[in-house]
C-alpha cells in the first residue's frame, strides 16, 4: 500500500441534465449519476470497482479519462490537477491514461486492418516511437499474444477473446501509465475471460501499469484488484482491500450483492442462504433522501431517511458509509 | 422414475450461409422428465439456443436442414404440421428469453400481453376471466401492485420486472416444459438470485420441467438436476450436477470448472485456462472437436484427431461422456480442479 | 397527452410564421421590381408609380409584411376611390397578370389538386404497403424478386416521362380514355374517375416503389425482433403475429413518411398536372413563375407550406396515439 498514487480523484460529480424536448419547455431534473466520489489509484496496482447496472461505473471511467467534464471535483494525475486542461495539454495528458472498452467488436473499426487500430493512437497522440510504427505494432501485437503476421487482418477475422486483445495492444500503444478498463472481460466466455486476465495481470507486473478495473462480476474483480470501491447510485458504499470487502463486508449492500452470486459448487448451493434484496434500483434523477440504499436495505431506520451516512472507517478497519455497518 | 416430457434424439441442425454450412448443432441427444431441471452449459455459439429454437419449432425449416427428432406431447416437432405444433406452444413448452428488453411487444400493456396467451389456449374464456388470469399471474411473479402494473406498457419496467412478465407469460397456460435461453444474463447479480428463485419456487406450484441454458457454471449448480455440457453442437458430457461438479468427466468439463473455481479462489495468481479458442462452426476440426486446445490429445497418438468418439456410459458415476480416454484417467480428472 | 398535443400545435403555429416570413422575405428580395410586373410592355413610369402605391409596394418590407398578415386575418382592399377592390379573408394579395384576387385563384385550383393527391395517395399506399408485404413475405422467392425489378423500373422513370408514356398509351394509342379533362366528383363521379386515373397511376408508379421499400425492410427488421418470436412461442397464429406484432411496428414508420408525402403532393404535382393539362396548383405555380407573379408565388408557396405543417402536426399525433413509448414520455 505505499506505492505512490498515480491518479487520483477528489469528490467527483457528475449530473446530466434530463433531455427536454420541444422549445417550449424547460426541465431541471438530471440524472445524477455520480455524486462525490473519491478514489486514489496506485502505481503499479488495480483499482476495482464494482455496482450495479447504471450505478455511475462508466461514468466515473469517463471522468477519470477525462472523456467527460466532470459537473464539481479534481482529476489529479501524478499530484498535478488535469481537470481543466485541453488542447495539447490534454493530449499529452490522454497518452497517459489509455481506455479499454466492454465490447471488442463495436470498440474496433471494421473496416481498418488490425495493424492500423493499434497503430491509430499512436499518429493521433503525436508519440514517436524508437522503432518503425510498423514494427512497433507488431511488438504489440506479441506482447498481448496475437500473431504479428495477421498485421493487416480485418477485426471480423477475430474471435471475441482476440479482438480484446487487440483492444489492449491499443491501448498500450501510447506507453500509458494507467489503463482504465470498462468491463473487459465481461462480453467473454469464461475460459477466454480467464486468458485475458491472466494477459492483464503479466502486462501489469511487465509494464508496471495501473488498472483501473470496472466489472460487474465480483469474482473477477476479486481476483484482479488490490483495492475495491462498491457504487451503489453514484455514491461508493464500501471501500477496502479484496479481504476487507469479501471477508468482512459490513454494508448491506455489498454482502446482499456477495450472497447474490452464484457459487458453481451445488452441495455449497444448497446450504447458503441468500439475502435477495426486494425492489429496484431507485430513480437516479431523484435519489432516496439520507442513506440511498434505504428503500432495499434490510436493516433501515428512522435515522437512514434523515442523515447521509459518511464513507469512514466505523470500526471495520475500512470505509463503509453506513448508520449500522455489520 | 418420473414421467417422460420431452425426448432429443440425434438432433442436427445445420444452416447455409454464404460462408458454408454451420453445423450448429451436430447430434445432440437428451431426455427431460416432469419436474426435473435440465441445465444446458457451453460456451458461445455453442448452438444452445439453436437446440432450444428447435424444440419450440421455431427454426425455420426452410432455410435449416434438420434430421434426428424431438417427441414433444406425443408428437415429432421436426416432421409436425405447423398446426399442430402452435397445440404444443405455450402449454407443452413455453419459452423464455435472454433479453428481457426486447422480448415484449412495445404497443401493448403487459396485461394483455398475458391475457392474449390464455386466450390461445382457452379460447372460449371472457375478457374479464382472461383479465383476472392475468391479474393473478402478475402477482404469482411477484409484481408489486399488479392492478396497476396489468394496464401499463413494456418500457415503464425495469429490466427484472419485463423478465418476471415473461415468466408470466410463459408459465400462464400451466406448461409441461419450461425452456429458459439464459433468462438472468442481461440482469445483475441481484435481481438474477431474485429471478432464480422465482423460477424455483414457481416449479414447485406448477410442476413444470426446465430446461435452463446458460453458461455461468454457478447458475446450473444452483438449480439443476442434471446438467449437459456443449461444446461446438455436441455433447461432451452429461451427468447429475452433483457429479459433474465432484468429478468431471470430460476434459472440456474440467477446464471450465478449472476456470471459474480458479477466480472463485481468493488467491492471486495465474488463472487456470482452457488454451485457444472455440472452433469455427463452419469448418469444424475433425475427431474430437475440442482436440486442438485440449491438454490430452497431444498424447493419444492422433486418434483425437481423426476419431470422433461417442457419448458412453462411466460406470462408476453414471456420467456420460465423449472422450477417448479410458475410464481410470476419466474419473481421476475431476482431482486436480476442485482443490488447486 | 393534452400538454404533449398543445405543445405541439403551438410548435406548429410557429412554424408556420416563420415559413410565412420566409417565403416573404424570399420573394421581396428578389432583384425584379414587383411594381414594373404589374402592367404590360406599354407601361408608362407613371402608371408603375401608381400601381406601386395602390399595392403597397412603396412602404419598407415590414410594413408589407404586417399588412401581407393582416390581409390573411382580415381580407385587404387596395388603392381607393374609383379603381379600389377588395380581396376578401383570407387574402394571399392580387395578381394583376391574372386580375384576381390570389386566394380565389387557389380556391379554383385546389380541388384538381386534391383529387389528384387523395387518389393518388391511396393508390400508391395500397400498393405500396400491400406489394411490400408481399415481397416480405415471399422473401427471396420469385414474387419478391418480381416486385423489386418492377419498382426498380418505376423508380427510374422521370416523372414527365412516365405521364407522356401512360398519355400515349391509354388516350392516343388505344383511346381506352378520352383526353382528361376535370369536372367536379359531385357533378359526375365517373367522369372524374376517368379524368384522374393516368394522374393517379403516374403518382402510384413514381411513389409506391419506395413504400414498397420500406414496408419490406420494416416487417423483415420487426420478424427477427425476440417479441415476434415470443408471440409465435406463445402459439398465436401466424395472422396474428403478423397482425398484432409485425406489421404494428413495422407500419409506424412509414405512416410518418406518407403524412409528409401526402401534405407535399398536395401543395401540387407539378410535371403531372402540367403533362395531363389539369388546372390544379402545380400549374399555377409554374405559370406564376414563367410570368414573375409574385403574389401567386407568394401565395402557391405559403398554401403548400401549410400543407406540409399540418401534416407533420397531424402525424406527430398519430405518433402519440400509437406508440405508447411517445404518449407516457411527454
Ligand atoms: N450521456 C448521458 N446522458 C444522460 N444520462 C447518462 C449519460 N451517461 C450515463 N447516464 C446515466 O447515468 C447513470 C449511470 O450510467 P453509467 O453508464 O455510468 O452506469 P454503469 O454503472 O456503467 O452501468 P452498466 O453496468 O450498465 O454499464 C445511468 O442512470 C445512465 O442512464
Ligand atoms: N439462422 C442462422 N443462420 C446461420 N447460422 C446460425 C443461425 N442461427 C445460429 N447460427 C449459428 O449457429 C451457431 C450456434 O448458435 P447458438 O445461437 O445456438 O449459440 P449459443 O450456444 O446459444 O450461443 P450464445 O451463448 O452466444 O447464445 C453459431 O455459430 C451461430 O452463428
Ligand atoms: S445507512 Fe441505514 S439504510 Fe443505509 S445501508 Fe446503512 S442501515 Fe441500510
Ligand atoms: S477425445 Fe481427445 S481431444 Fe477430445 S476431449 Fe478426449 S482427450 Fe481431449
Ligand atoms: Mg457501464
Ligand atoms: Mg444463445
Amino acid at each position: 500500500m505505499t506505492n505512490p498514487v498515480v491518479l487520483e480523484a477528489k469528490n467527483l460529480v457528475k449530473y446530466f441534465p434530463t433531455v427536454s424536448k420541444g422549445l417550449l419547455q424547460r426541465s431541471t431534473d438530471s440524472v445524477k449519476a455520480v455524486d462525490g466520489v473519491s478514489v486514489q489509484v496506485r502505481a503499479g496496482q488495480t483499482l476495482g470497482v464494482v455496482g450495479e447496472s447504471g450505478c455511475g461505473k462508466s461514468t466515473l471511467a469517463r471522468l477519470l479519462m477525462r472523456l467527460l467534464p466532470p459537473t464539481s471535483g479534481t482529476v489529479l494525475l501524478d499530484g498535478a490537477d488535469i481537470t481543466s486542461l485541453t488542447g495539447r495539454e490534454l493530449r499529452a495528458v490522454r497518452a497517459k491514461i489509455q481506455m479499454v472498452f466492454q465490447d471488442p467488436v463495436a470498440s474496433l473499426n471494421p473496416r481498418h486492418s488490425v495493424g492500423q487500430i493499434i497503430g491509430t493512437p499512436l499518429k493521433f497522440l503525436k508519440v514517436k516511437s524508437a522503432t518503425g510504427a510498423r514494427e512497433h505494432v507488431q511488438e504489440l501485437m506479441e506482447l498481448v499474444g496475437l500473431n504479428p503476421e495477421h498485421y493487416n487482418r480485418y477485426p471480423h477475422e477475430f474471435s471475441g477473446g482476440q479482438r480484446q486483445r487487440i483492444g489492449i495492444a491499443r491501448a498500450l500503444a501510447v506507453g500509458p501509465q494507467v489503463i482504465v478498463a470498462d468491463e473487459p472481460v465481461s462480453a467473454l466466455d469464461v475460459s477466454i475471460q480467464a486468458q485475458v486476465l491472466n494477459l492483464m495481470e503479466k502486462l501489469q507486473r511487465d509494464l508496471g501499469l495501473s488498472y483501473v478495473f470496472i466489472a460487474h462480476d465480483l469474482s473477477v474483480v476479486r481476483h484482479i484488484a488490490d483495492e475495491i470501491i462498491v457504487m451503489y447510485l453514484g455514491k461508493v458504499v464500501e471501500s477496502g482491500s479484496p479481504s476487507d470487502v469479501y471477508s468482512t463486508p459490513s454494508h448491506p449492500y455489498t454482502q446482499a450483492l456477495l450472497s447474490a452470486i452464484p457459487v458453481a459448487d451445488p452441495r455449497a448451493a444448497a446450504s447458503h442462504k441468500r439475502t435477495v434484496l426486494v425492489g429496484d434500483v431507485p430513480s437516479p434523477i431523484d435519489p432516496p433522501s439520507g442513506c440511498r440504499f434505504r428503500t432495499r436495505c434490510p436493516r433501515a431506520q428512522d435515522l437512514c431517511a434523515l442523515e447521509e451516512p459518511a464513507l469512514i472507517d466505523r470500526g471495520q478497519g475500512h470505509p463503509v458509509a453506513c448508520h449500522f455497518p455489520g | 422414475m418420473s414421467e417422460l416430457v420431452l425426448q432429443v434424439k440425434d438432433l442436427k441442425v445445420a444452416f447455409s450461409t454464404v460462408d458454408g454450412v454451420v453445423q450448429a448443432v451436430n447430434g445432440i441427444s437428451f431426455d427431460v422428465r416432469k419436474g426435473q431441471t435440465l441445465g444446458i452449459v457451453g460456451e458461445s455459439g455453442s448452438g444452445k439456443s439453436v437446440t432450444a429454437s428447435a424444440i419450440m419449432g421455431l427454426t425455420n425449416r426452410k432455410s435449416a436442414d434438420m434430421s434426428g427428432s424431438i417427441l414433444l406431447g406425443g408428437l415429432d416437432v421436426l416432421t409436425a404440421q405447423e398446426r399442430e405444433i402452435r397445440a404444443l406452444r405455450g402449454r407443452e413448452a413455453a419459452m423464455v428469453f435472454q433479453d428481457p428488453m426486447s422480448a415484449l411487444n412495445p404497443y401493448y400493456t403487459v396485461g394483455k400481453q398475458i391475457a392474449e396467451a390464455y386466450e390461445v389456449h382457452h379460447p372460449k374464456t371472457s375478457k374479464k376471466e382472461r383479465r383476472l388470469i392475468a391479474l393473478d399471474m402478475l402477482a404469482k411473479v411477484g409484481l408489486p401492485k399488479p392492478s396497476e402494473c396489468i394496464d401499463e406498457y413494456p418500457h415503464q419496467f425495469s429490466g427484472g420486472m419485463r423478465q418476471r412478465i415473461v415468466i408470466a407469460i410463459a408459465l400462464v397456460n400451466n406448461p409441461r416444459l419450461l425452456i429458459a435461453d439464459e433468462p438472468t444474463t442481461a440482469l445483475d447479480v441481484t435481481v438474477q438470485a431474485q429471478i432464480l428463485d422465482l423460477m424455483m419456487n414457481l416449479q414447485q406450484e406448477f410442476g413444470s420441467a426446465i430446461i435452463l441454458i446458460t453458461h455461468d457454471l454457478g447458475v446450473v449448480a444452483e438449480v439443476a438436476d442434471e446438467v449437459m455440457v456443449m461444446y461446438a453442437g455436441q455433447t461432451m458430457e452429461s451427468s447429475k450436477v452433483q457429479t459433474l461438479f465432484d468429478t468431471p468427466s470430460h476434459p472440456y468439463t474440467r477446464g471450465l470448472l478449472g476456470s471459474v473455481r480458479s477466480l472463485d479462489n481468493s488467491e492471486r495468481g495465474a488463472l487456470h485456462t482452457i488454451a485457444g479458442n472455440p472452433p469455427s462452426m463452419i469448418s469444424l476440426p475433425g475427431g474430437c472437436p475440442f482436440h486442438p486446445r485440449c491438454e490430452f490429445s497431444a498424447s493419444m497418438n492422433g486418434l483425437c484427431a481423426t476419431v470422433q468418439p461417442t457419448l458412453r456410459v462411466l460406470p462408476a458415476t453414471g456420467s456420460e461422456s465423449a472422450c477417448h480416454l479410458n475410464d481410470d484417467q476419466l474419473l481421476s480428472l475431476g482431482l486436480g480442479v476442485n482443490h488447486d | 397527452m393534452i400538454a404533449y398535443l398543445t405543445r405541439r400545435i403551438l410548435f406548429a403555429g410557429v412554424l408556420l410564421l416563420a415559413v410565412s416570413l420566409f417565403t416573404f422575405l424570399i420573394f421581396t428580395v428578389l432583384p425584379t421590381d414587383p411594381a414594373a410586373l404589374t402592367c404590360g410592355k406599354a407601361c408608362t413610369p407613371d402608371r408603375i408609380e401608381a400601381n406601386r402605391t395602390r399595392l403597397g409596394y412603396d412602404q419598407p418590407v415590414t410594413t408589407q409584411y404586417v399588412r401581407f398578415l393582416k390581409g390573411i386575418v382580415g381580407g385587404r382592399t387596395y388603392g381607393e376611390g374609383q379603381g379600389e377592390f377588395t380581396c376578401g379573408a383570407p387574402s394571399l394579395g392580387y395578381s394583376f397578370s391574372q386580375k384576381d384576387c390570389v386566394t380565389s385563384l387557389i380556391a379554383r385550383t385546389l380541388p384538381v389538386t386534391a383529387s389528384i393527391a387523395f387518389g393518388g395517395f391511396a393508390l400508391w399506399i395500397i400498393f405500396g404497403i400491400g406489394l411490400g408485404m408481399v415481397s416480405a413475405l415471399k422473401r427471396g422467392r420469385w414474387p419478391d424478386r418480381l416486385i423489386s425489378v418492377v419498382s426498380v423500373v418505376g423508380l427510374s422513370f422521370p416523372t414527365f416521362f412516365l405521364a407522356l408514356l401512360l398519355l400515349f398509351i391509354f388516350v392516343i394509342w388505344t383511346q381506352i380514355l378520352p383526353f382528361p379533362s376535370y369536372v367536379s366528383p359531385t357533378e359526375d363521379f365517373f367522369g372524374w374517375c376517368q379524368a384522374l386515373i393516368l394522374p393517379w397511376l403516374t403518382i402510384t408508379i413514381i411513389s409506391a416503389p419506395y413504400y414498397i421499400r420500406l414496408t419490406r425492410f420494416g416487417m423483415l427488421e420487426t420478424m427477427n425482433e425476440d417479441y415476434v418470436r415470443l408471440g409465435i412461442a406463445k402459439g398465436l397464429k401466424r395472422w396474428t403475429v403478423l397482425r398484432k406484432y409485425v406489421l404494428r411496428s413495422a407500419l409506424i414508420p412509414i405512416v410518418t413518411v406518407a403524412g409528409l408525402d401526402f401534405g407535399v403532393t398536395l401543395g401540387g404535382a407539378v410535371f403531372t398536372e402540367s403533362v395531363f393539362s389539369l388546372p390544379g396548383m402545380g400549374r399555377l405555380s409554374i405559370k406564376a413563375v414563367s410570368d414573375s407573379d409574385l403574389p401567386v408565388l407568394v401565395g402557391t408557396t405559403l398554401v403548400a407550406g401549410t400543407f406540409i405543417v399540418v401534416f407533420n402536426l397531424l402525424t406527430d399525433i398519430f405518433y402519440g396515439f400509437v406508440d405508447p413509448r411517445v404518449r407516457i414520455h411527454k
